[in-house]
């Protein structure tokens, strides 16, 4: 064992390493912890610090290891690392492995209940009383347990310089200003910032600084930023079935409308938002209101997906305006309900029976997540069909630094809906599913229009131009004809793709939704090995035109995603045939977010080859 | 000029009708068609004022054959009720009437029937109730009686799903049962349920002239087929008369000939009757089933319980979706309450 008196001797030949390291604390699910981790992001994002955290979480309420990590970067880089400075553990179950995780040169920090042999003399280690601290902080007897957490906040404020101002001003955030947990959590946090001064050396270098990185951002989770693009985008109507990772989804629209919506003097509810008995009835509902002209919206992971299976095929067939959320994780029905994924892309791209063409949506920013959730009602309304928006657990649960959110400056955009005086006003008699305009999408009139000619059929069988029931041939070809036409022409009003170009570089990347900051990333690690790449990050299907010309315009393109079967680089061939030989899949599936390493040395393997 | 009536909101009977039926003749679910339109003109309804909700199934294609001008959604199987929910909240002014059978709604659709009567949305919910699967050609549904035959399934060894306590039990607020061929009533019943504020379960037995039926029986499907000479299209449906009962008092009981010969005993509630008491409900449920009849009238209602667009506080008399942008979307000052909620 290297004695303290060793270790600073070697920690002085360092050099610091300041605001660039990716730190990871091991904690037991429900133990509290999420308060204390969530106030270290977000002093260090005050402190004015890129930061990003991910909550790596098991599927169960107590008791099952936790990790909670934060990295922190000067240069902006926000995807998860594989390696680990600075590592504090509480939880005796994984000690031994969180302890191992520490990359050499690191700071290793745990509780000192927990009593294990110590077994490396290449970190620091540091072990800190946090129960007495909770104790000695005056905190009630009943409460201890919940805050000794705060402890490890307090040892890293100290060990890593971050700002108690900041600490204290995330503490009011989290708690709403209210004073008394405030105090309480404040307290532990002060106990072991004093005892970390009196009784802590530091050996390790990293450590953080103020700096101005982060002004004109803010933190926000995917889910709640979705949840108020869709307030802000007129939401009418919410059906909904708890399920990780979506359910914070609509819980926020809940929260959160009466706030924004409801007016003095107003004479009622703008809106309804029920708690449905399981997805097909939360699909059933939404598509009823949808039909009946609201801005509906559903949200749910992969498993109620496919319990949405015939409604979205009947709601696309039908052309009726409806939003799903679909916040993706790993598996087939329970799988692994906590991890994150981008493996509902080709099942929910033809959801449905027979021949069917959904438009997703992929938000690849917390931002995109609030613009996507006003947008995809303006997109489903004026294509008249299911829009899914294709969110994950990574981009959905976690706190992300990202841009403010824009007012949608544009009028909502309520497509072709005709009411009375639209009606009266037509030269020609209207009729529900022709295509007056020859882009594929017709006319619709909604339930509360009085006009005696303004009624339709909605249903799942044949019909004709007139929504009457049919099963002639030449009917079904024709209005399956014009689904087509109006799928082509939802690429006018989907999101183009975001392009990153670089200087000479002939390999292309494409990649969409959390998968974003590793590709940032790894872009810059290539382009330093000598290796230019191109970016172009997809943001919706159907594909826009930039999206076959980016392919094109490169040797090679890799399609980088977060499944086992490259299902976007599928779609991709299937549009795109003449070009399958310039279309490479890198693909990753182990539940966790993406990290610009996995990338870079797959990409470097390819090349390689 | 023939002379046509007209009711208070200025409307013909044939207003209220629509397409032509594609049921087979005989079948229950016409007469009950009919009694719709019926009330619906008696009633002075505008049928742009309702909208018409079905699931799947020979029942819910009834929908196309009333009420033309009222929007209709002949949605998934088993799946009208969430459906229903939804579309009531465009516009809440408007009455709701759905059509389901018994295979819609006490099989596939059992989960969907309980949480729409749960959530007392305002809606007259019939259901056509002849034990059978029709369109997939004669299957056993949970209603089939225990003990009943079928050419290819044999006997059903299953005890039904009886629909008027699956009612009870899950908290409807308007739970009746008819017979298709007791047109009065079957009106009636129908008149008051779209007077209800709630849900209204109107279970109504239809027979099916084709299906439900035993095969030796010289009216049955499968006698009919084994009889029919060569040259007859193998699924040639015979034509039945519908049954009708006609004059049919309160506090009496009447057997009925099905169209398979067998016999079902139908009683009518008293005319002193209190279906305000849900313990008397109960009763006469549990005794009906006793004596082996088929108990029909308005057996429950509940008046106090608050619909399902009552609780959600809706504008007084004014649709959602009508709402304009001004309304939907909050003020441009509120992006920064957005991002001041941030961190």
């Amino acid at each position: 064992m290297t004695t303290p008196q060793v270790q600073e001797a070697k920690a002085s030949q360092r050099k610091a390493v300041v605001n660039d390291f990716s730190m990871t604390v091991a904690t037991m699910n429900g133990s509290g912890s999420q308060t204390s981790n969530v106030t270290l992001l977000r002093a260090l994002f005050k402190m004015g610090i890129p930061v990003s955290g991910k909550n790596l979480f098991p599927s169960n309420i107590q008791g099952l290891p936790t990790w909670y990590t934060i990295r922190v970067s000067k240069d902006g880089y926000l995807a998860r690392r594989e390696t680990h400075e600075v590592v504090v553990a509480m939880n005796p179950d994984t000690f031994v492995a969180d302890l191992a995780s520490v990359a050499p040169g690191g700071a290793f920090f745990y509780g000192d209940h927990l009593k294990f042999e110590i077994n490396r003399d290449d970190i620091s280690v540091h072990s800190f009383p946090a129960k007495l601290l909770a104790k000695e902080s005056g905190a009630p007897a009943n409460l201890r347990d919940y805050v000794a957490n705060m402890a490890y906040v307090g040892v890293l404020a100290h060990m890593l310089d971050i700002d108690m101002d900041k600490i204290r001003e995330a503490l009011e955030y989290h708690f709403d200003g209210k004073e008394k947990p405030i105090a309480l959590n404040m307290g532990v946090i002060d106990a072991a910032f004093a005892w970390s001064t009196a009784n802590l050396k530091k050996t390790d270098p990293y450590r953080v600084e103020p700096m101005d990185k982060t002004s004109g951002f803010i933190m926000a989770d995917g889910n709640t930023a979705g949840a108020l693009g869709a307030i802000f985008g007129g939401v009418q109507f919410v059906a909904w079935y708890p399920i990780t990772p979506a359910s914070s989804f609509a819980e926020a629209i809940s929260q959160n409308i009466s706030a924004f919506r409801d007016k003095e003097g107003q004479d009622g509810k703008t809106y309804a938002i029920v708690q449905a008995e399981d997805e097909l009835a939360a699909i059933g509902m939404t598509v009823g209101a949808g039909w009946s002209g609201l801005r509906s919206v559903t949200s749910t992971s992969g498993p109620g997906i496919s319990l949405m299976t015939e409604f979205a095929g009947l709601a696309y067939y039908a052309e009726i305006p409806v939003v799903v959320w679909d916040v993706q994780r790993v598996g087939p029905s329970t799988g692994l309900p906590t991890r994150t994924s981008q493996g509902d892309i080709l099942s929910t791209h033809f959801l449905g029976h027979g021949d069917t063409q959904q438009i997703l949506m992929i938000p690849g920013s917390a931002q995109e997540c609030f613009e996507f959730g006003w947008r995809s009602f303006d997109i489903s309304e004026r294509m008249q069909t299911p829009v899914f928006v294709m969110s994950d657990l990574d981009l959905g649960m976690n706190q992300w630094m990202t841009k403010p959110f824009e007012y949608p400056e544009q009028p909502m955009d309520r497509g072709k809906i005709l009411w009375e005086k639209d009606l009266e006003a037509l030269k020609e008699p209207w009729m529900r599913y022709k295509d007056v305009d020859g882009d594929g999408v017709p006319y619709r009139t909604a339930p509360g229009n009085r006009a005696p000619q303004s009624a339709w059929f909605a249903r799942g069988t044949g019909h004709d131009e007139s929504a009457k029931y049919s099963e002639r041939a030449d009917h079904w070809e024709a209005n399956m004809d014009r689904l087509v036409r109006k799928y082509e022409t939802a690429s006018q009003y989907v999101p183009g793709p975001v392009l990153q170009t670089r200087a000479g570089a002939k390999i292309g990347v494409i990649a969409y939704g959390s998968a974003d900051p590793a590709i940032l990333e790894a872009g810059d690690y290539l382009a330093a090995d000598g290796l230019a790449t191109d970016y172009l990050r997809l943001r919706a299907v159907p594909f826009t035109d930039e999206v076959r010309d980016f392919i094109a315009s490169h040797d090679k393109t890799y399609v980088v995603e977060m499944n086992r079967d490259g299902q976007m680089h599928k779609l991709l061939l299937l549009e795109y045939p003449e070009m399958a030989a310039k279309l490479s899949s890198l693909v990753k599936y182990d539940g966790l977010p993406l990290s610009a390493l996995w990338v870079k040395e797959s990409l470097q393997a390819e090349e390689q080859k | 000029m023939p002379n046509i009536q007209l009711n208070l909101v200025g409307l013909s009977k044939n207003d209220y009708r629509g397409a032509q039926t594609t049921l087979c003749a005989g079948c229950g679910h016409n007469s009950i068609s009919n009694q719709i339109i019926a009330a619906a003109y008696e009633l002075n309804i505008v049928p742009e004022d309702v909208i018409k909700l079905s699931g799947i199934g020979c029942s819910s294609k009834s929908p196309a054959y009333f009420l033309n001008r009222s929007f209709g959604f002949n949605s998934l199987h088993g799946r009208m009720p969430s459906v229903a929910t939804g579309a009531m909240f465009g516009d809440h002014t408007l009455r709701a009437l759905a059509v389901s059978g018994d295979g819609d709604t006490t099989n596939i659709g059992m989960g969907q029937f309980k949480h729409i009567m749960r959530r007392n949305a305002p809606m007259v919910y019939i259901v056509e109730n002849n034990g059978v699967y029709g369109l997939t050609k004669g299957q056993f549904s949970a209603t089939a009686e225990m003990g009943l035959r079928l050419k290819y399934q044999g006997v059903n060894h299953y005890f039904p799903v009886d629909v008027v306590q699956e009612a009870m039990a899950s908290g409807a607020t308007f739970v009746a049962r008819s017979f298709a061929g007791d047109a009065n009533q079957v009106k009636a019943l129908i008149k008051a349920g779209l007077s209800h504020n709630g849900l209204a379960i109107i279970d109504i037995i239809s027979p099916c002239v084709t299906f439900n039926n035993n095969d030796d029986s010289r009216h049955s499907y499968g006698w009919g087929r084994e009889h029919q000479e060569p040259l007859h299209d193998f699924t040639y449906v015979p034509r039945e008369q519908e049954i009708q009962l006609g004059e049919f008092p309160e506090g009496t009981t009447r057997q009925v000939e099905m169209h398979d010969g067998s016999t079902i005993v139908l009683k009518k509630l008293d005319r002193d009757y209190d279906p305000t008491s849900r313990a008397a409900a109960m009763r006469v449920i549990e005794e009906s089933q006793n004596e082996e009849v088929l108990l029909t009238g308005l057996i429950y209602v509940d008046t106090e319980r608050p619909s399902l667009t009552d609780i959600y506080e809706l504008p007084q008399g004014r649709a959602l979706n009508r709402m304009t942008d001004a309304e939907l979307r909050p003020g441009k000052d509120m992006i920064e309450k957005a991002n001041a909620m941030m961190f």
